[in-house]
């Protein structure tokens, strides 16, 4: 295979329009190798059309697509050498023996026979479907299907891997199975995956992009989303001491620390307070080395981290709320968008 | 064209394996026994002037208007209603292997399915120890004729295959359209109006489309290259179409 470039895949001003529906409107992003990117949004983002395009099997209506420096365009076939693809709800013929299907895709992807027959072993034992090779894919168990799409996706050792909604309809078990394996594909293959399930993009992706309405809201590691998003970090503390002299205390610690929330106090003299603060920084150690000299007794710290589920949430309200000043501009005449 | 023999042998497969596959070879065999005892039973009863393997092969529409659905109306819809056809689809393979492919899967089951009819003629032959019967002209010419028409028939299905995502949809498009190629010149042809002097070439025209009278060229050992033509080039036409039409399809998502 030709030598990878460092950037397998870029995007630049993607739009896909289904007649009056724009699915994907102007959408630009570049995946290193071997990073794992996760694509999140509410149904009818366009992160299957999306997914579709790099695949070559959607065409797009203007923008370009390019993997491993090829065009998608214009170029199909020497892009489709360097995409492993499995798409929404793992089709497969149910008529096929596992390795006779893994067989046959292999040769679709022009692997040598020798190279395919040692790859079919190896990618069986990595997705632990070793005991079911001979096994009828119709009869195989929804997680087991999945694996088999998955195996089916790394075949080829291919540089970009696409998968849409690989963990759907998994038990936990399997889920974390799953998890691992596309973990182990880090540093090697560039992977999109994209899920509804928050904690598995934040478990394995070392990047995640918000999709809604067919653009990019947001996109970062985890941790800076939470950072763009919020921009402050918060603290739970539990404590016993004088509450109403806390606020001054904690300015003192830190310029921008506030009391958000103070709960009330137990019959043992502790309350609960939530602490904001804009800095970036943990504040933890200075908190438990300060408070304690202010004559306060602290049972508890804790940073609280606004979970994956309520960044991409904000993301996506703040989506919709951008779109809303739609006036027109300059003599546009133009509409503004419908309401949502 | 480097997938297409894997693309072949992957069809012949799972054609091998599906159900509907054998029972279209059992209908097939049934109703051509059943055909080719009635037309011996005739011979044996009046004197005729024609070979019966003449008279044999003009039954062929019979055949193909149940025989060519049931072997391609699984062929593309099949694999758009699973979802299939995106996974072949986004492998380095490109449009027209895959529906060579498949074609050609289907063409050589028609061929094998009439090949098999060979042993009509065969057993007759053993059974009335007279050499005349195996009359190998008219056998000759007569499955040329198959395997030519068949080109057609089976590239009919194909696209009609290649135009829905369901089985019944395209094998009655299949039917409907083989109707329409076969007995459509027939009818058409008898239309008084087209008896004017002015309409005169388009009803040669509609003449040299009568599929019957392909047949009885063939069976009497006239290959016409027209014919031939008609043929390769309708073959050609269909398939092309079937190409546009899984691409088109894929316009829509």
């Amino acid at each position: 295979m030709a030598e990878i470039p460092d950037i397998t895949i870029e995007v630049s001003h993607l739009v896909k329009t289904y007649g009056a529906l724009t699915a994907v409107n102007d959408l630009s992003f570049t995946v290193k190798r071997g990073e794992i990117v996760g694509l999140l949004g509410p149904n009818g983002a366009g992160k299957s059309t999306t997914m579709r395009i790099l695949t070559g099997y959607l065409p797009a209506n203007s923008g370009s697509v390019h993997i491993c420096g090829h065009p998608v365009a214009s170029a199909p076939e020497a892009t489709k050498r360097h995409v492993g693809y499995m798409p929404e709800n793992n089709p497969l013929p149910d008529d096929m023996r596992v390795s006779e299907y893994l067989w046959f895709r292999g040769r679709l992807k022009e692997m040598p026979r020798a190279r395919l027959r040692a790859r079919i072993d190896e990618v069986l034992e990595l997705c632990d479907l070793k005991r079911n090779r001979h096994r009828i894919l119709g009869r195989l168990s929804k997680g087991n299907r999945q694996r088999v799409g998955i195996a089916e996706a790394i075949l080829s050792e291919p540089a970009v891997i696409i998968m849409d909604e690989p963990t759907i309809g998994l038990d936990p078990h399997q889920i974390i199975i799953v998890r691992d394996l596309i973990a182990s594909l880090r540093g090697r293959m560039s992977v999109i995956i994209s899920s509804h399930i928050l904690p598995e993009i934040e478990a394995t992706c070392d990047r995640v992009l918000i999709i809604n309405g067919g653009r990019i809201v947001a996109q970062g590691s985890p941790a800076e989303l939470r950072h763009e998003i919020f921009g402050s970090t918060s603290y739970r503390l539990e404590l016993a001491g004088d509450a109403d002299a806390l606020a001054g205390h904690l300015r003192a610690i830190e310029a921008t620390l506030k009391v958000a929330a103070l709960g009330d106090c137990g019959a043992d003299g502790f309350c609960t307070a939530t602490l904001v603060t804009e800095s970036a920084a943990d504040l933890g150690e200075q908190l438990l080395a300060a408070l304690p000299a202010l004559g306060y007794r602290v049972r508890s710290l804790g940073r609280t981290q606004p979970s994956l589920e309520d960044v991409f949430l904000a993301a996506t309200r703040r989506s919709w709320d951008a779109r809303l000043p739609d006036k027109p501009v300059n003599g546009d005449s133009r509409a503004p968008l419908p309401k949502f | 064209m480097r997938h297409y023999f894997t693309i072949l042998s992957h069809e012949i497969r799972t054609l091998l394996y599906s159900p509907s596959t054998y029972i279209a070879a059992v209908f097939f065999l049934g109703v051509m026994g059943f055909i080719f005892a009635s037309i011996l039973d005739l011979y044996s009863k009046s004197p005729q002037e024609t070979p019966p393997a003449v008279v044999f092969f003009q039954f062929f529409w019979f055949p193909v208007l149940f025989m060519v659905p049931l072997l391609t109306m699984k062929t593309i819809a099949d694999e758009r209603r699973q979802g299939t056809l995106e996974t072949l689809l986004t492998t380095p393979v490109n449009t027209a292997e895959v529906v060579l492919g498949k074609f050609s899967a289907a063409y050589l089951f028609y061929l094998l399915l009439w090949g098999s009819t060979l042993g009509f003629h065969y057993i007759l032959q053993l059974y009335a120890r007279d050499a005349r019967y195996l009359d190998s002209g008219p056998l000759i010419g007569g499955y040329l004729f198959i395997a030519i028409s068949g080109l057609l028939f089976i590239a009919i299905g194909v696209l009609a295959s290649s135009m829905t995502r369901s089985q019944p949809v395209a094998g009655i498009f299949t039917v409907v359209l083989l109707i329409a190629v076969i007995l459509g010149p027939r009818y058409l042809g008898e239309i008084s109006v087209l008896n004017h002097a002015v309409f005169g070439p388009l009803k040669s025209a509609l003449g040299s489309l009568q599929i019957f009278t392909h047949v009885e060229d063939f069976t009497h050992g006239v290959i016409d290259t027209r014919q031939l033509f008609y043929y390769l080039t309708g073959a050609t036409l269909a398939l092309i179409f079937s190409i546009l039409g899984v691409e088109a399809k894929l316009l829509n998502g």
